[in-house]
């Protein structure tokens, strides 16, 4: 391999975010590579294809104000790293790594190479320790744990930045003494947003146990490809080398995707649903699949990606392509935010694949799994019975599922709706989960066994 | 002019060109660039040879040596197999992960079969003996459910000149037998080309049932041995967990799971569990029999193109052997990712969404590798080999070219729908919409044991759930006060065969398997019944009471009804007799 760096002014086309230089050597794939313009500014490329001495190279600031004559393109001769460093806890950072906050440069203790390489399956530890969020449709319907990868779909103009905030806020398990990170990594957000989930950190002091990477809607959408990887690395650093337990919160991934498109559609490559390229899925699990436990290591990460779907479609492929990776996901449902509620958690569609496997004894309580399975089926049969109603009319219902729909109103009155900073034990959604089944008939809590119904039965 | 080696022209992804390399064959395995990693020549086109690398191709360039191996990509074969995890091209990653650390780093490489490890060789054969390929010259004690029989080789033959008992690593000569251009020595390992299908002497329709401890598939939508099925749904509706529940449960001895480009904890669990669960045959924990093939979604694509038939290959030696062999793909749809990245990259003509041109055919030339057969080797014994591939549609849309092409070879369908997903109800295979081919031959060999009466209360079972969904609209419309008594009364039925019967929790361990015996009785409470309460219905007695029977919950309760306790049944059917003619006879 070349170990000089080489300089070139042979740029011959330009198209989208890509640049074409000719009369290359010595260039390899994936090489990142110093743009520099005669005015002095600098921006950033990828090596995205070589053929013999020609290099195709992705523009991550954009193209925009570029011309061939006017830009000399250098090689590094390596690929995407990012220096890090426990002093990065506390700082923002941009797409690159970049600190953009007013504090000092970070001396990193070592480059990582952004990319990853993929864990070994041999390797992983599966995810069994509960996450308490404080929110009760998480916690004792959807329950979190340890290195899993739990998506929130949502949509446009939904509190998901809300929901995510306070997951970060809360979140902890029922342990004590173990170091938190929280790593916060938006792509495209607003600054509005940004600027809440900032201004949410510093209130609670959580800031100083967080890392945050930031490109905003204004700021050149090919960096966001460059981000989550960032970021991650800077996860990995902190979970395996430091030992600390990291929870990723990446919003928003339909931003992302928007980037990968527009790469994809100025190589003119064969797109598949939607415009999107064929590879979407292979993509976005490389950076799913950084979240995990590493067997014999302290340190876990946690991800909470944000998705907006593009028409509250879950069928679209970024929804779509998402939940074939993620283990499980948080159905985020503008109708229940139009009635007022917030979490406007759709408890039915969401689910938690790792749920069974972090919850019970020694874990939450005995009674959980019973309970979270009464409380779905009384609340599906509960709505079923109101959708019947709107076709059939009231009068249609039979007595008991009058008492269902009653049920699934206080439902989402009591237990899906609290407070932005009502911070819930799994004790105490336990108990208004309780007390709502007071509301049927004893003889009907077919899912709760007896000797649970006889131990955890309200008492009036 | 031969080329043995060659230099990078281009790389784009996983796909790097090369030139210099005259004489070398299309899937002729190469070493590329100074990090030397695996590929394999996928096109040849003049002197530009396109090649499909496995390992993440960063800091390759143009310029940079490609050298050939003059061999295709291929599985060592021999004991040591059964109980491994490897990575889509047979890279051991138990190895790996001691050696390299927990991440997978490029160029790393272990052998296949663990040369440290030692094994008794038994002989079957005696010096003399007229041996041709498939034969069996001895045992190997491989794991506690399986004894691994060292065969001799596809395209060999000839007379057994020295064979003895030996205790050795897998390289360790077992026999020596003069062949047609001289003698030869064998060992205890093969090597085959995984996308070469290995040779048997005859293939025979499937006739057994596999029977897999799952109601809903066993009952109404059977597999055989030797057989294929495919599992499509959208996200979340259960492949994986049926995929795991037949590596499970499924009566095969061999059981191959290919976790192609899906979760890496799905693999970890699979590798965590089976050695704690028990084949329900034998007692010896799952993992003795099973062998797995772990490239996840974040590996290297052109390594999971290889991984299916990497998987396959293995699968075919243990059917060759004589065993019956399971192998679970999940999920095909990210194989045929696979290839649809790379025919991108070559600039192929695309077919139906971006797909290449051959997608169908390579889907039908892996099932195709199924088949229920007599092996190769004088013996005549026969062996199976059955695949379960998962298929994981956009947006569960059964339309999609993966689907489609693989509806037109397999010949079960469990179509998992994420309706009945969303209300929980597992497995959510959709028992309207799925089939099996296999219906009639497993019937055939079921009712021999089973009273005749298992396909009668099947079919009756079917009906009933057929009649229960065009009444459904009609409630749908006017509501179920206007349904007929017995009417309602079927939707009662249908609705136990659905809860009662259908449903089936894989993570509650008296739920996770039933054997057909238990299935049978199951299914024949449930038909008790509704004779029972039809009769009671006729002769008066008000709906509404039975409707609300106590034993209801009973029969509710019944498929927690322990395996070997007939007797239960049988007092269940008599007090469903009981209460309903009380019933009777209170009004
Ligand atoms: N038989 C079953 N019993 C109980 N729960 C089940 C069963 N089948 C599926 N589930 C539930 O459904 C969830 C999703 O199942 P699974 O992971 O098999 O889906 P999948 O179709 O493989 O999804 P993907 O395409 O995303 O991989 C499981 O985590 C489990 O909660
Ligand atoms: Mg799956």
């Amino acid at each position: 391999m070349s170990s000089v760096i080489k300089e070139y002014r042979t740029v011959k086309q330009i198209a989208g975010p890509l640049m074409l230089v000719e009369g290359v050597e010595g260039i390899t794939y994936g090489e990142l590579t110093d743009i520099k313009l005669s005015d002095g500014s600098a921006r950033r490329g990828r090596v995205l294809e070589v053929t013999g001495d020609r290099a195709m190279v992705q523009v991550f600031e954009g193209t925009s104000g570029l011309s061939p004559q006017d830009v000399k393109v250098k090689f590094l001769g390596k690929g995407m790293e990012l220096g890090v460093s426990i002093d990065m806890l506390g700082r923002v950072f941009d797409g690159f790594g970049r600190h953009i906050d007013d504090g000092p440069s970070i001396i990193p203790e070592k480059y990582l190479n952004v990319n990853g390489n993929p864990m070994n399956p041999f390797s992983r530890d599966y995810p069994n320790e509960f996450i308490q969020t404080g929110i009760s449709t998480i916690d004792l319907l959807n329950t979190l744990v340890r290195g899993q990868k739990l998506p929130l779909f949502s949509g446009s103009g939904l509190p998901h930045s809300r929901i995510a905030a306070q997951i970060a806020r809360q979140a902890k398990v029922l342990k004590t003494g173990e170091r938190f990170a929280v790593i916060f990594a938006a792509m495209g957000i607003t600054f509005e947003e940004s600027e809440f989930f900032a201004a949410d950190f510093r209130r609670t002091g959580a800031i100083e146990r967080s890392v945050l990477f930031m490109n905003l809607a204004d700021d050149p959408p090919i960096e966001r490809i460059a981000l989550p990887r960032m970021a991650l690395t800077a996860a990995e650093y902190l979970a395996y080398e430091k030992d600390m337990h990291v929870l990723v919160i990446l919003i928003d991934l339909t931003n992302y995707c928007e980037a990968l498109r527009e790469i994809s559609a100025a190589r003119r490559e064969v797109p598949g649903r939607r415009g999107y390229p064929g590879y979407l899925y292979t993509d976005l699990s490389t950076i799913y699949e950084r979240a995990g436990r590493i067997k014999g290591k302290n340190g876990s990460i946690t991800q909470i990606p944000v998705l907006t779907m593009p028409e509250d479609d879950k069928t679209h492929p970024i929804p779509d392509l998402t939940g074939y990776i993620t283990e499980g996901q948080i159905m985020i449902h503008r109708g229940i935010h139009a009635q007022g509620i917030y979490p406007p958690v759709d408890v039915l569609p969401s689910l938690s694949r790792l749920k069974d496997k972090g919850i019970g004894v020694g874990k939450t309580r005995e009674d959980h799994a019973d309970i979270m399975n009464q409380l779905y089926s009384a609340y599906a049969r509960g709505k079923n019975a109101k959708e019947l109603a709107v076709v059939l009319g009231e009068s249609a219902l039979s007595e008991a599922d009058v008492l269902f729909v009653k049920f699934s109103d206080a439902f989402e009155d009591q237990f899906v709706r609290q407070g932005e900073n009502e911070n819930r034990s799994i004790e105490e959604s336990l108990r208004i989960g309780w007390d709502l089944l007071t509301m049927l008939p004893k003889s009907e809590l077919k899912r709760v066994r007896d000797a649970y119904i006889e131990k955890y039965y309200p008492k009036k | 002019m031969n080329g043995n080696q060659g230099k990078v022209v281009k790389v784009s992804g996983p796909l790097v060109v090369a030139s210099g390399l005259t004489g070398a064959r299309m899937y002729e395995m190469v070493r590329v660039g100074e990090a030397n990693l695996f590929g394999e020549i996928v096109e040849i086109k003049g002197d530009d040879y396109s090649i499909q690398v496995y390992e993440e191709t960063e800091g390759i360039g143009p310029g940079q040596p490609v050298v050939r191996t003059g061999e295709p990509l291929s599985v060592e074969l021999g004991p040591g197999l059964i109980r491994s995890i490897y990575d889509g091209v047979q890279r051991p990653l138990d190895a790996l992960a001691k050696d390299f650390g927990d991440y997978i780093v490029r160029g790393a490489e272990r052998p296949a079969l663990d040369r440290s490890k030692k094994w008794d060789f038994k002989p079957v054969a005696k010096v003399g003996d007229r041996v041709s390929a498939g034969d069996v010259l001895g045992t190997v004690k491989e794991s506690s459910l399986v004894v691994h029989r060292i065969m001799v080789p596809p395209g060999k033959s000839g007379i057994v000149k020295r064979i003895n008992p030996v205790n050795g690593n897998v390289d360790t000569e077992i026999a020596v037998i003069d062949g047609a251009d001289g003698p030869f020595s064998v060992t205890m390992v093969q090597k085959w080309p995984v996308r070469e299908p290995r040779p048997v002497a005859r293939k025979l329709p499937p006739d057994k049932p596999m029977t897999t401890g799952q109601r809903v598939i066993d009952m109404f939508f059977p597999m055989t041995k030797g057989g294929t099925a495919c599992v499509p749904g959208p996200f979340g509706s259960g492949k994986t967990v049926v995929q795991h529940q037949l590596a499970k449960w499924a009566d095969a001895q061999i059981v191959v799971y290919v976790g192609c480009g899906e979760r890496g904890n799905e693999m970890t669990d699979v590798l965590l569990e089976f050695p704690h669960l028990k084949d329900p045959a034998s007692g010896e924990p799952l993992m003795e029999r099973t062998v797995l093939i772990a490239n996840t979604s974040n590996m290297p694509v052109a390594a999971r193109e290889a991984s299916v038939f990497t998987g396959i290959a293995l699968a075919e030696y243990f059917r060759d052997m004589g065993y019956s062999v399971a192998l679970m793909a999940d999920s095909t749809s990210r194989w045929a990712e696979a290839m649809r990245e790379i025919s991108g990259r070559l600039e192929e003509m695309p077919g139906e969404e971006g797909y290449p041109a051959y997608l169908g055919s390579r889907i039908a030339s892996f099932y195709e590798r199924s088949g229920n057969v007599i092996c190769l080797g004088s013996d005549g014994r026969g062996g199976a080999l059955s695949i379960v591939g998962a298929v994981s549609p956009p947006g569960g849309d059964l339309s999609e070219p993966v689907v489609q092409a693989t509806l037109r070879v397999v010949k079960v369908f469990w179509g998992l729908d994420d309706k009945l997903a969303f209300s929980r109800h597992f497995p959510a295979i959709n028992w309207l919409t799925s089939y099996s081919l296999y219906q009639e031959v497993v019937d055939h060999g079921v009712d021999l044991t089973l009273e005749g009466k298992w396909s009668v209360n099947r079919k009756r079972a079917m009906t009933i759930l057929q009649r229960e969904a065009e009444l459904e609209e009609l409630v749908r419309l006017v509501g179920i006060d206007s349904l007929a008594h017995d009417d309602r009364l079927l939707m009662q039925a249908a609705k136990m065969i659905r809860e009662d019967f259908l449903h089936q929790n894989a993570f509650d361990d008296r739920d996770t398997y039933t054997s057909l015996p238990k299935q049978y009785r199951l299914l024949n409470t449930i038909l008790f019944y509704y004779d029972e309460a039809r009769k009671a219905l006729r002769e008066g007695v008000p709906l509404d009471a039975l409707l609300k029977l106590d034993v209801l919950d009973d029969i509710a309760r019944a498929k927690l009804i322990p395996e070997d306790t007939p007797e239960q049944f049988a007092a269940l059917e008599k007090k469903i007799a009981d209460t309903t003619r009380a019933a009777a006879i209170m009004r």
